[in-house]
This record gives structure tokens, C-alpha cells and sequence, in this order.
């Protein structure tokens, strides 16, 4: 979230696309019902069915799963034509007036640079034109042809409110009530919050989905705005914290990125990652990167790390491909080319896609490690549970070892939420049985795997002997001194570089904040942007203080917010040039003439002049970018495509299945289905009830919602004769499951491109293991493919067939 | 439930006399707001989880409403109702928390047999009292929400208690303190009828002109009320019922009936004790003694 939670209470318009936050997030979604009930606020629900969002939503929009680019840059089209634009934030703080280098094409849904044979752009002609002086060359006036807001202008012109309508099956006059609705908070007094979930990431263009609508918030002002910006809902209590903490194959903490093996030097390393400002007195934060570089290899290595040897730069795997993604992962596993695997906190075989594949890749494992608290799927996917899990023992030769694990309420530390506020925790009760936590376990494989390197040698020992293990008992790192060591410390005194004689931090102790750390070796730090979670002062995550001065929803004294306890990202921009507040009442900061202060964190250098700095301080360019250079794979604007399985041909691009950047393996692409055999555009989601595949082991979870089904619209089961609560079989080119039919009135055919397109709504929460009735698994029928960008898996859009059906043997 | 309240039990199943009142309380109620209510089941899960009750785990029937009735276990229920409103044409999924509705005038304590088995507290909760309850099924008739139940297991009649275990501690009920939008509010009558109100502004703001608050006077007004975006027509609401009041059967049986039963056994006794002063006893003629006489020789008295 650039938001967070408590800060929704401050909207005038809640847009809920992509998400379901009343059913995914029931929670948090009090503060909408806290704007609504208060401060009289709108809510609109666009979702492919009438949600349990929708049941409270003042106004409700349909729209075809995997076609929300169309929608939002039709809205985009609709502002502009309407001059509905908040001028002077999209003059300023976007790059709307950057001119883009000549060279640029757009033409049948590719951008210029593509090369078909490995599905991936050259990039070269997404950017900027540089002036003489090395910046950026802009043109104010918005005259120049090549300017961002008329290359933007160009490209949304397709979008009309009739493509919409073709695309989306959103009907025209709904599309309209809605985009006039969006418009209204263009106004300077007015803000719009985006909330959205996974039904904006699981596409395999996922990515752009979600900078349609942040584009969208920008010529909007929307963004640094109480009540505003751009508002992912996370899936899981701590999802924030494990991309925080860099736990995806490409990161590492604080959002650094992983070398790749053309890097073999520390210099050639930071080559590409020195963020030199693109325009003249921009902050360009990223310039600071080998200070968090340096200090991560620092917490990591010790001593050890030392300026001879590149800060132990050699020690840290370099990536032969863009990133071992779990999908990647999967299918080299399948392919028999890994043989081990550590699987923590995590259960592929039903939260993954094409389950038949997924059980037939942990069957070529030699052995599979299970940490959970529960009993998963995964750790019994070698057990015959009839077609549940259709499964040879005899055949499997995985040697499974199933690792019981404390649940987060049996467990000390901090959970990091949608909000961004790392929130510390204490146990609630002891763990059951011989479970350990997670923390343990990966000690004691630690101290066993650098005993054995120190005996026994092996190819590459380093990185392991090495590694600091600073914990009072090796054995149990504590919560408390992980921590500590995300935080930093002072590796010798710090002195302030302008005045030797001020001290910023003793030798020894814990820093500040991210402020402090040094590109010298002389401070440490697990993760940049979670540093003054706990400083000298004590535990910040621990703190819980509910004061809220003034009433701005920012609760300054609760937990701890990264970055540096900042509440609302790019708060500079909730103030005009001047300085002042675009909304009185909504101030949060403002400049008093030598500084900027209020009611939030300032996002920027305390004393930056208005006018000069702008506010997007993580951007090379100072501004926010309608425009991407080279940030995302797929292209500098989003595109409709259509889902690798989709009901139509794409209107606007024929010839392209899918998104041409998306990465697809072979064997995957072979079982993608089409619409004459399997008509149906089906969609997978969570219900209320149930917490993704945990809850199912929970008794009362397992009253509430007890057996696996699929939904269906009332037209579509008077033709295929399917009856209410009866058994259907529904089928993918990757496989089938059997299901209860919910017949209901909150799915409707849609009319898309001249076509009826019948929506099949798949919930996700059973399998053959804990208290509900048995069930398949929605994955068993999802495609194996993922976003461009970061490889989600497209779960959201796929096709299917139904028939009524006799019920499961199990 | 067991009284935890019995000091402030102010009328008591099939017993004439008024408990005397030690405390008194001001009369509680639980406000739902169906307009803010998304159906989560938060409610039922705290329910289940307070009392300590084991449901079944059961099947879907093509809803989402599990399980598909109030039991003996599941005290509250979210019903889901599809309806497409003929104004607008457009659709709405209402959902509904349904429970005992803790009637001023309770017909389920009218109609109970068991002396004690059923009782209405000061505060307005009206709780069941298990070791009282004799399982005759007579509160479902009496109940014009239908709401109680039977259990299979000890045959004793269960149903929402408005948490007064909690209530009698100064806590809120578990379904309304698990309720994660405020659907639920509970508080003194008067302060959820004001809240009531205010909420019924802001839905007529937006365009729901027949918002109302559900406080029915057939039965003298409610302990739980609701919101409803369309209080005109509360069937909608999965058959709330729009004018709910006690079964005339009920009323009959415990009013006329009951005092008519009455003059009938004490006219009976009037009738014999006027048959005794103008006919006198019974006397055995010597007819009856030979028959007498005649059955004991035929059985030689082994009879």
C-alpha cells in the first residue's frame, strides 16, 4: 500500500477492481464501511460477479475477467476528453511532459523492439530524449508530439467507451457511470482510493493492470493524498514482509536486486544500479544503494566483508536467468533437472497451477522437506486419495521428511501487513507436540551443513563458513537479535561527515534509521528499509500507542511503518508547488518556509524547497512516470491483451494470444486450451470463510464452508441442465475436478465482442487433507503461466468446459 | 443456559407470581445493520466458538448458507437472499443475520409448560434454562420467528442466549465483538434505536428511501433489531417475517383456553362435590357382593 488501512477512512471514493476486499479481507474492509458510515463516502465494485463487496457497494459494474487494462485506460481516455485532470500534479509530479526519444512505434499491440523467437523487447527506444546537458528534455507547454501526454493521449484514443463495452462486456452506460464517478476526484478537495488483490496480480499481464490504475490516480492526484493512492491488499498476514525481505529468487532485502553471472565485479554490479538523477536537484534516493548494499553484505558476512574483497561480493549467488520463480522452479523439477527441495510455509500442490504437473514434478524429487504447522496436500502428495489424489505410492520414490512447525500464534516476532507496519507479536500459546519454529530449524540445518563444509571441504565452502551467526545460543537464534539485526548497528563510532565532533552513533549500537548507513564498511544492515524498526529507544514494532493527532488516521505511535515510520508514501505530493495543502483539510504536510512538517513522516529531504525537488524521490526523474523507460518488461504503456485462454479473439490485436512478453514453457503451452473446446471463462478466488488451505483443518472454518464447489450463472445452467446444489464436472486442458453447482443470480452472461461469454467461478479452499468434505483443487485446472514482470500465475483467466456429472470416488 | 441472572428474572415459564427484582437493569439490545453486513460469518464462527458448540460438518446445497438452518449448535445463521429489486433492476444479495430476536413479549416463554425453563431478565434478554427445559417443542410453536430447537442429543430446547453470560459482565455479545464492520452493534435500547436512526439517514442519502429500523410491535418490540435498506418489505429478507406476532394458538391456549381449562376443572369439582351433598356415596349392593364372591372361587383366590 502506499496508504494504509486506518487511512481509508479518509476517502471520498472507494474503487474496488482487482480485489474483493469484503470477502479477502473482511478485516480491514471496516474502514470502508468506517468511510461510507462517516465522511459519506461512495463505494464502487467492478468484478467479473456480483461479490460480497458488491452486496454493500453503492454502485456495481460487470466486467469479463482479464480485461481490466481496457476499462482503466478507457477511463484514462474519459478524463482527458472530459478535461477531468488534476493539472497542476500532472504537469509537475508526473513526467507527462518528458519527451521520448525518436525511434518510439506503437502498432498492433506490440511496441517497437520486439523479437518474437524469445518473446522479450530490446528496450533501447522506450527512452527519454537527453539533452546536452545529460537530463531528460522536457516540454512544458505539452505541445511537443513526442511529449508523454501526447504519446499517452495517442495511445488510450482506441479505448472508447464502445471498445470498452466490446472488450470488457462492461455495458456502455455502466462503464460510464463509472468513469464519471472516478472523474469527480480529479478535483484538488477530492481523493479516490484503490484497493486491489490478487484479481489485478494473477493475470499474465498482472503488473500492468495494477500501473493502468496508477496512472489513472496520477492525472487524478490521487496519489500522497490522504484517502488516496494506490492500495494492494496483501494475501497473506506477512506476504508484505516476505517481498520487504527480498524473499523471491531475484531480491534481496529492501528490494536490492540480485546480481546476474554477466556481473562478475562489485563495480560492474553497480554499473547499472547508480540511479543518476535525470533531471538537475532530484533526489534519485537509489543513489544511496551501495550504502544498503554494503551494509547488507555487512549483517550478512562480518568482518569478513571487507573492502578487499569487494565486501565479499563473490560470496553471493549470481543468477544464469532472470529469476528461479517458483514456476521455473516447478518446471525444472518436472524435468527432472532438481532434485531437492526445502518447502516452508508453502503448499504448491494446491496453491499452484496445473496440479497434475505439480504431483508428477514432486515425484521426481529424491526428497522433499516439509516445515508447517499442518499437514499439508504437499507433504502427501505420494498418498492415494482416490481422484482427489490419484497417487501410486509404490511408484513414487520421494523421500519425504515432514518438519512440524510452531504456527505464528505459538511464535515471538514481527509480521510485516498490507499497511507496511511491521507489528510485533508475542506467542499466545505453546506450540503443540514436538513443533519448532521455523527459526530453529533453519539453525540446526545451518550449524550441521558448516560443520560439514569445515570438515569435509566442497566446491564452494566460503559463503557458509562465513556467514556471522552473532546469537547468543547458535542453536535458537531469538527473535528479538534478528531483529536487531535487520535493523543495523554502528560497526565503529559514527560522526556526523559536516561536523566531526557530533556523534550519530556509538560503536556497538543499534542505528537510528536507514539515514546512517555508510558504503564504507562502517555500518550494518539485514534490511535498509526496515531499519529504526528497533533502534536505542527499544522494540518501535512493539509500540502501541492509538493516538491519532488531529484525526488524520496516521496513528504515528503504532508499531512502526517503513520506510522511517512514514504512513502515507510520496506525501510530499499531497501539497501543491507552494508547498500547501492541495486539500486543507486533508493536510499532512506542508512547507513553513525552511522546512516541511505536519502530520506525517515528510517523503523527502526536510529542507528541500518546494518547486525544486519533486516528490517522487525514488524515481531517477523526481516525478512519477505515465511513461516507463525501462522498468517493465512488457511495454512503457499497459495494453489489453487477452489471457493466454480467452473466450474472444483480442479486438485490438488479433494476432497476439496472450502477453507477448510473458514467459511460457513448452510443455505448458501445449496443453493451452481454446474456446471451441472449452467455451467457458472461468476465474478462481477465495470466500470468506476460509484462509487460503489452512482453515480447512479448523472445525468451525469447516462448518461455515464445508464442500468444494463452483458457481454458474442461472442461463447457463438451464442450457447445460445443470441443477442447483447437483454434482458438475468441470474440465481444462489440464485436467478436471467434480464440484457441488452454486447456480446464482451473481454471475450474468456478458456480451463480449459480439459473443455470449458464460463465467464459471471457481473457489479455491479444498483438498484431501483436514475437516471439510474432500475436494479437488481449483488448480488442477489453472495454466501454467505467469505475469511478464514477476511471473504470478495467470489464475485469474482461463478456459473450461461444465457438464453435469455423477459425484466423486474417493 | 444455566442463569447467571436469576436475581433479575422478571417473568419465568408457566408461573404466575413475579420473581421480586433485586437489581434493575436497563433493557439491552443488539442492533444489526444488514446494510453493512457482507456476510462474512465472523458472527457465527464466535458463536460456535463461545458457547463451545460442535456443528456438523456438512454439505453444500447450492448456497452459501452453511449449514442451511438454525440447530440446537448454530445459534445464529447468515441467510442469503438473491433478489432483484423490480425499481432498479439491479441486483441485490441480501444477507441476514439470523437468530432469536428477544421479544418483549416472548411467545416461546408464553407457551412453555416447564415452570422456570424459559425467563426474561430485566435487561430484556430472554434466556433459556436447560435443567428446567422438559422438551416438549411447545417455544418452536410459540415463537414467531422460528427460531429454537431441539437437540437430538439431550432433547432440550437451544437457542441464541444474547450472550448473558457475557451481557451479565458488562461485555458485549461474542457475535458483536467479532463482527469486523460494525454490522453488529450492542448497547442500551435506547442508544441502538438512536443509532439506528442515524444510520437510516445516511442509506436514504443513498437512494434507499424505505430504510427503517425492524423493532416489530406484535410482539413489543425486539431485544435484536435491524436495519434494513427496504423496511418496507422485511419478507424479503429471507422471510423476516412483516408483522410478526405470537401464534393465536399460543395465545389462545395460554390466555382463554387456559382460564376456560381451569373454570372447567373447578366447575368438575363443584360438580362433584354437589353429586356427593344430593346423591351421597357410593354403596355396594348385595348384587355386587355375590359377583365379588363368585370371581374368587372361580380362580380359587390365586388370582
Amino acid at each position: 500500500m502506499t496508504n494504509s488501512w486506518t487511512d481509508i477512512k479518509n476517502t471520498d471514493l472507494v474503487v474496488i477492481m482487482g480485489g474483493n476486499a469484503a470477502e479477502a479481507h473482511p478485516c480491514g474492509f471496516k474502514w470502508v464501511t468506517e468511510a461510507k458510515a462517516h465522511r459519506g463516502a461512495k463505494l464502487v465494485v467492478v468484478d467479473p460477479r456480483f461479490t460480497r463487496s458488491a452486496s454493500v457497494a453503492d454502485y456495481y459494474a460487470p466486467i469479463r475477467q482479464g480485461s481490466d487494462i481496457a476499462f482503466l485506460l478507457g477511463v484514462i481516455k474519459y478524463c482527458i476528453d472530459k478535461d477531468k485532470v488534476q493539472w497542476e500534479y500532472t504537469k509537475n509530479f508526473t513526467n507527462a511532459a518528458y519527451i521520448v526519444k525518436e525511434g518510439y512505434g506503437y502498432q498492433d499491440g506490440l511496441f517497437t523492439g520486439y523479437n518474437e523467437a524469445i518473446r522479450d523487447y530490446n528496450r533501447d527506444s522506450w527512452e527519454y530524449e537527453i539533452g546536452a546537458d545529460g537530463f531528460a528534455v522536457m516540454d512544458e507547454t505539452l505541445a511537443h508530439p513526442r511529449c508523454v501526454w501526447n504519446l499517452l493521449k495517442q495511445h488510450v484514443a482506441i479505448y472508447t467507451p464502445e471498445m470498452v463495452e466490446r472488450i470488457c462486456g462492461t455495458p456502455k452506460e455502466k462503464f460510464l457511470k463509472v468513469a464519471e464517478m472516478i472523474a469527480t476526484t480529479s478535483a484538488r478537495d477530492k481523493t479516490m482510493t484503490s484497493m486491489y488483490a490478487l484479481g489485478w496480480t494473477q493475470h499474465s499481464k498482472g503488473s500492468q493492470n495494477i500501473r493502468a490504475m496508477a496512472m489513472l490516480q496520477l492525472i487524478l492526484g490521487n496519489i500522497g493524498q490522504r484517502g488516496g493512492g494506490m492500495n494492494a491488499l496483501r494475501g497473506h498476514s506477512n506476504i508484505q514482509g516476505l517481498t520487504d525481505i527480498g524473499l523471491m529468487s531475484n531480491l534481496l532485502p529492501g528490494y536490492l536486486t540480485l546480481a546476474t553471472d554477466k556481473e562478475a565485479t562489485l563495480d560492474s554490479y553497480m554499473s547499472s544500479r547508480g540511479f543518476k538523477p535525470l533531471r538537475p536537484g532530484q533526489t534519485s534516493y537509489w543513489q544511496n544503494y551501495k550504502k544498503f548494499f554494503v551494509s547488507f553484505q555487512k549483517s550478512m558476512y562480518g568482518a569478513a566483508a571487507k573492502v578487499e574483497n569487494d565486501w565479499a561480493y563473490d560470496w553471493l549467488p549470481k543468477l544464469d536467468v532472470p529469476g528461479y520463480d517458483v514456476l521455473r522452479a516447478f518446471d525444472m523439477m518436472f524435468q527432472g533437472k532438481m532434485n531437492g527441495y526445502f518447502c516452508q510455509g508453502f503448499n504448491p500442490l494446491m496453491s499452484f497451477p496445473r496440479k497434475n504437473k505439480i504431483r508428477a514434478a514432486l515425484g521426481k524429487l529424491k526428497f522433499l522437506v516439509v516445515m508447517d504447522p499442518l499437514q499439508t496436500e504437499t507433504a502427501r502428495f505420494w498418498q492415494d486419495h482416490g481422484e482427489f489424489n490419484p497417487a501410486k505410492p509404490a511408484d513414487v520414490q520421494t523421500e519425504v521428511f515432514e518438519l512440524p512447525s510452531t504456527c505464528f500464534a505459538e511464535d515471538e516476532g514481527s509480521l510485516t501487513n498490507s499497511s507496511r507496519w511491521l507489528q510485533w507479536h508475542w506467542a499466545g500459546a505453546q506450540a503443540p507436540g514436538e513443533a519448532r519454529s521455523d527459526v530453529w530449524m533453519m539453525a540446526q540445518l545451518h550449524l550441521r551443513l558448516r560443520k560439514m563444509y569445515a570438515a569435509e571441504g566442497g566446491a564452494f565452502p566460503d559463503p557458509i563458513l562465513n556467514l556471522t551467526w552473532p546469537y547468543a545460543n547458535p542453536a535458537d537464534p531469538q527473535p528479538d537479535e534478528l531483529a536487531k539485526e535487520l535493523n543495523g548497528r554502528a560497526l565503529v563510532t559514527l560522526r556526523d561527515p559536516a561536523d566531526q565532533t557530533k556523534v550519530i552513533q556509538e560503536a556497538g549500537k543499534l542505528l537510528p534509521g536507514f539515514a546512517a548507513l555508510r558504503d564504507d564498511g562502517t555500518t550494518s544492515s539485514g534490511c535498509w528499509i526496515y531499519s529504526g524498526c528497533f533502534t536505542e529507544a527499544g522494540n518501535a514494532m512493539a509500540r502501541r500507542d492509538n493516538t491519532d493527532p488531529a484525526e488524520t488516521g496516521a496513528y504515528p505511535g503504532w508499531a512502526f511503518s517503513w520506510p522511517a515510520n512514514r504512513r502515507i508514501l510520496y506525501n510530499r505530493a499531497s501539497a501543491d508547488m507552494a508547498g500547501k495543502a492541495w486539500d486543507p483539510t486533508r493536510k499532512l504536510i506542508e512547507w513553513n518556509g525552511t522546512n516541511w512538517a505536519g502530520f506525517d513522516v515528510p517523503d523527502i529531504a526536510p529542507a528541500s524547497k518546494p518547486g525544486e525537488v519533486m516528490p517522487f524521490i525514488m524515481n531517477q526523474e523526481g516525478v512519477s512516470r505515465l511513461w516507463v523507460r525501462r522498468g517493465m518488461k512488457d511495454g512503457p504503456f499497459p495494453v489489453h491483451y487477452e489471457p493466454f485462454e480467452s473466450p474472444i479473439t483480442n479486438p485490438i490485436a488479433p494476432k497476439i494470444r496472450g502477453n507477448p512478453a510473458a514467459r511460457v514453457f513448452a510443455n505448458d503451452m501445449e496443453v493451452f486450451g481454446d474456446s471451441k473446446e472449452f467455451p467457458y471463462a472461468a476465474t478462481t478466488y477465495r470466500l470468506t470463510e476460509h484462509f487460503h488451505y489452512w482453515s480447512k483443518h479448523v472445525q468451525v472454518n469447516a462448518v461455515l464452508q464445508p464442500e468444494f464447489f463452483v458457481e454458474l450463472s442461472q442461463e447457463l445452467a438451464k442450457e447445460k441442465g445443470i441443477a442447483n446444489g447437483g454434482w458438475v464436472r468441470v474440465d481444462s486442458k489440464r485436467g478436471f475436478v467434480r464440484a457441488k453447482a452454486v447456480v446464482t443470480k451473481r454471475i450474468k452472461p456478458m456480451m463480449c465482442d459480439g459473443k455470449v461469454v458464460h463465467i464459471i467461478g471457481i473457489p479455491i479452499h479444498w483438498g484431501f487433507m483436514g475437516a471439510t468434505k474432500k475436494g479437488f483443487g481449483a488448480n488442477t485446472l489453472t495454466p501454467f503461466v505467469g505475469d511478464a514482470n514477476i511471473e504470478t500465475p495467470e489464475f485469474k483467466a482461463f478456459l473450461v468446459d461444465i457438464r453435469a456429472e455423477n459425484p466423486p470416488v474417493s | 443456559m444455566a442463569s447467571y441472572q436469576s436475581a433479575d428474572v422478571v417473568r419465568r415459564s408457566a408461573t404466575t407470581f413475579t420473581p421480586p427484582q433485586v437489581r434493575h437493569d436497563q433493557e439491552v439490545a443488539k442492533l444489526i445493520d444488514v446494510s453493512k453486513c457482507i456476510g462474512c460469518k465472523a458472527c457465527q464462527s464466535a458463536c460456535l466458538e463461545w458457547n463451545n458448540l460442535q456443528e456438523e460438518v456438512g454439505i453444500n446445497t447450492g448456497s452459501y448458507q452453511n449449514p442451511h438452518d438454525l440447530t440446537e449448535n448454530s445459534w445464529t445463521l447468515m441467510r442469503f437472499t438473491e433478489w432483484d429489486n423490480p425499481e432498479t433492476q439491479n441486483l441485490e444479495w441480501l444477507i441476514r443475520k439470523d437468530g432469536c430476536m428477544h421479544c418483549a413479549d416472548p411467545g416461546c416463554l408464553k407457551a412453555c409448560p416447564a415452570p422456570g425453563a424459559i425467563v426474561q431478565y430485566a435487561n430484556g434478554i430472554v434466556d433459556f434454562v436447560s435443567e428446567n427445559c422438559i422438551g416438549c417443542g411447545y417455544c418452536i410453536k410459540g415463537c414467531p420467528f422460528n427460531v429454537p430447537r431441539i437437540s437430538k442429543v439431550d432433547q432440550k430446547a437451544y437457542k441464541c442466549t444474547l450472550c448473558s453470560d457475557r451481557v451479565a459482565v458488562g461485555q458485549a455479545p461474542a457475535c458483536a465483538k467479532a463482527c469486523p464492520t460494525q454490522a453488529i452493534s450492542f448497547g442500551s435500547k435506547e442508544a441502538m434505536l438512536d443509532l439506528a436512526g442515524e444510520r437510516i439517514v445516511d442509506l436514504k442519502s443513498r437512494g434507499f428511501d424505505k430504510a427503517g429500523v425492524y423493532d416489530p410491535a406484535g410482539v413489543g418490540g425486539t431485544h435484536v433489531m435491524y436495519v434494513l435498506h427496504h423496511a418496507d418489505k422485511p419478507e424479503i429478507y429471507a422471510g423476516l417475517p412483516a408483522n410478526p406476532r405470537i401464534s393465536p394458538m399460543v395465545e389462545l391456549w395460554k390466555g382463554a383456553t387456559k382460564y376456560v381449562g381451569m373454570g372447567l376443572i373447578a366447575a368438575g369439582v363443584v360438580g362433584a362435590f354437589f353429586h356427593r351433598v344430593i346423591a351421597g356415596a357410593n354403596s355396594v349392593s348385595a348384587a355386587d357382593e355375590a359377583n365379588a364372591a363368585a370371581l374368587v372361587d372361580k380362580t380359587g383366590g390365586q388370582a
